[in-house]
């Protein structure tokens, strides 16, 4: 995909289409119009509203709710328990408070979404940045390493993986960094590219900047956009990861809790009725994954204003 | 167009064997070694050290993975650990399986999508496309076995209408026998891939409309039903080609996922059970035979683009 590149449209790694940044005449980027378009979009706000909620919920909840979660003390006889006035979601199989659980078990899934987010952003942008710069022989070769790991199912490879390393939260975090950098080196390398022959780049040049100022002072705040945008999303593809990974038993071992193994560990007890085992922690999942994936979609509506202004 | 073939088929050999190099390495991280997982921890020294004569283990890298490719071309994928058979003997028995679950699938979600996005597109704004984008949305952001776990709740559990276990006959004409076993697995793959479809179709034949030769086609007298059927439907369908070429990675994610809460014997079943039996062969034969499909199926898509519509022009600079 080097200079003969041809894309009918631009599907990011997770397949969402974004829109390109900078624009065909690369104007500095307006920060006060782009905040303002996304404070002023519903999806922003909801978005926002419901990631800081969870937030509070996840890490503010345990102080003011105690209960139990580590592994001393714990009460088999108060297992499968309905809920009531003391537990106000049950208790599980092994006699957790299940409102409690959810607490602990969304401090993990939101520090990995969010650490998984950065990691990838800033490792797939200096590659995509030294391809996109390097040009020729090394682009090349560097993209074909992109393309030869995008061949592989980021499932596929996860599961491989956690066979070679036993999965705990920052293994975890570190195998999906590994994995899902690529799509971000495949947007970064692609405005590099396009932004290389601007007008306002080459006239930099011709003043004899240097190329580390060329980067950081035209090009990374030009490809911003496309950045912010797949970092939002990744948050939320990241959640997605470790719960598919725990909900097909090989996450992080118990005690360590998260939303998938609450999920499938309350998956049996579903045919016995047991709806608290399941409901809540799926809700709570699929709430926070729908949020994260608004923020994107409005931050990809905040640059589409900007570029529509031109 | 001659030249750009030939860049993007050298490309693709070229990640073909990148892709043959990295199940290469893989095969080296396995913890443990080779000798030991197949002669097991009590196997002696001497043993191990005969294996690994035997099987080309004490030779250089560059060697062993020559004989690798010289392998994996002729067919030999090894044997599984776990289940004592040729890889490729149980890939075989499973693959159409899969090329039933995905491939009814796909052409359902097609079904549904295609005509979904254009009345979308159509109806831009109403409350018709407002609540059917909502709807994608909302199954865009679902987790693959979210979707399977809550249909079975649903479905098998509270109402008992579908079977929560996918048929578990030995050959694909057995289990066609029991279509009503197999409505969930096919249903949840159908819509997950509705969501990511029928998103780009609305897009597409949005793009579509705003067209001058649409202005054209109407100005001429040609009823609405044609204009959106030739014109419409056949122009937007174009980076569809382009998407369903993609979608092949997320489609075996989605395949791992539902076959392991349905138990359908496929080769995603195959892979899970591989994964949670430390089953080198299987994972690293599936991995290859993934990591190919992939690649050829981009290159198939890029190429078909080329041919259908023929004002593509592949700039070379």
């Amino acid at each position: 995909m080097s200079a003969t590149d041809f894309t009918p449209i631009v599907p990011s790694a997770a397949g969402r289409a974004v829109p390109e940044a900078g624009g065909p005449a690369g104007e500095p980027v307006s920060g006060w119009l782009i905040l303002r378009a996304f404070t002023g979009n519903w999806q922003a706000r909801t978005g926002v509203a419901v990631v800081l909620a969870l937030v509070l919920f996840c890490f503010l909840g345990p102080v003011l709710y105690h209960t139990n979660q580590g592994t001393a003390g714990l009460d088999l006889n108060l297992k499968d328990l309905t809920p009531g006035t003391r537990h106000p979601l049950g208790t599980d199989d092994t006699g957790y408070d299940v409102l409690g659980r959810l607490m602990v078990g969304g401090q993990s899934s939101l520090e990995l979404g969010f650490a998984v987010a950065i990691a990838t952003t800033l490792v797939g942008t200096i590659y995509g940045a030294i391809a996109g710069i390097a040009g020729g022989i090394v682009d090349g070769f560097m993209m074909r390493i992109v393309d030869t790991m995008l061949a592989i199912p980021w499932l596929v490879a996860l599961l491989i993986m956690v066979n070679i390393f036993t999965p705990d939260l920052l293994t975890i975090i570190l195998l999906l960094t590994l994995l899902s950098w690529l799509g971000v080196a495949r947007l970064v390398r692609g405005e590099v590219i396009s932004l290389r022959t601007r007008d306002f780049v080459l006239a930099a040049r011709t003043m004899g900047s240097s190329t580390s100022r060329i980067m950081w002072r035209h090009m990374v705040p030009n490809a911003i956009g496309v950045i912010v945008v797949n970092a939002t999303f990744s948050v939320a593809d990241a959640i997605i990861a470790l719960s598919t990974l725990s909900f097909l038993g090989l996450g992080i071992p118990p005690p360590h809790a998260d939303w998938g193994q609450m999920l499938t560990s309350g998956l049996d007890d579903l045919y016995n009725g047991y709806w608290w085992l399941v409901y809540p922690s799926a809700v709570l999942l699929i709430i926070t994954i729908i949020a994260f994936s608004l923020i994107g979609d409005a931050v990809r509506d905040s640059l589409d204003v900007r570029l529509q202004r031109r | 167009m001659t030249w750009y073939l030939v860049r993007r088929i050298g490309q693709a050999i070229v990640v073909v064997i990148g892709v043959l190099v990295l199940t290469f390495i893989l095969i080296h991280m396995e913890p443990g070694s080779v000798a030991r997982s197949i002669l097991g921890i009590r196997a002696t020294a001497s043993r191990m050290a005969i294996f690994n004569a035997t099987y080309g283990l004490d030779q250089p890298l560059y060697k062993q993975f020559i004989d690798y490719v010289n392998q994996v071309v002729h067919g030999n994928l090894g044997t599984s650990y776990y289940l004592q058979q040729p890889v490729s003997t149980l890939f075989a028995q499973r693959l159409p399986r899969d090329l039933f679950l995905l491939g009814s699938s796909t052409v359902l979600a097609l079904l549904i999508s295609l005509p979904m996005g254009i009345y979308q597109a159509v109806r831009r704004g109403g409350a018709g496309d407002n609540t059917l984008s909502a709807v994608t949305f909302t199954l865009y952001c679902m987790p693959a076995f979210w979707f399977a776990v809550m249909l079975v709740a649903v479905f098998a559990i509270q109402i008992h209408l579908f079977s929560p276990l996918a048929p578990t006959g030995t050959s694909l004409g057995s289990m066609l026998t029991q279509p009503r076993a197999l409505v969930l697995p096919i249903l949840t793959l159908t819509l997950i891939q509705v969501a990511g479809f029928s998103r780009y179709m609305r897009s597409s034949a949005i793009d579509t409309l705003a067209q001058d030769y649409l202005r054209v086609a109407r100005a001429k007298g040609l009823p609405e039903r044609l204009v959106l059927f030739r014109h419409v439907l056949r122009n937007s369908l174009l980076p569809i080609v382009t998407i369903v070429g993609l979608s092949l990675p997320g489609l075996v994610t989605g395949a791992i996922v539902v076959e392991e809460v349905f138990n359908y014997q496929g080769m995603g079943l195959l892979f899970y059970t591989a994964a949670t039996h430390h089953d080198f062969p299987i994972l690293l034969g599936s991995t290859l035979i993934v990591g190919v499909a992939t690649v050829v199926g981009n290159l198939a898509a890029d190429i078909a683009y080329g041919i259908l519509d023929p004002r593509v022009r592949y700039v070379s600079d």
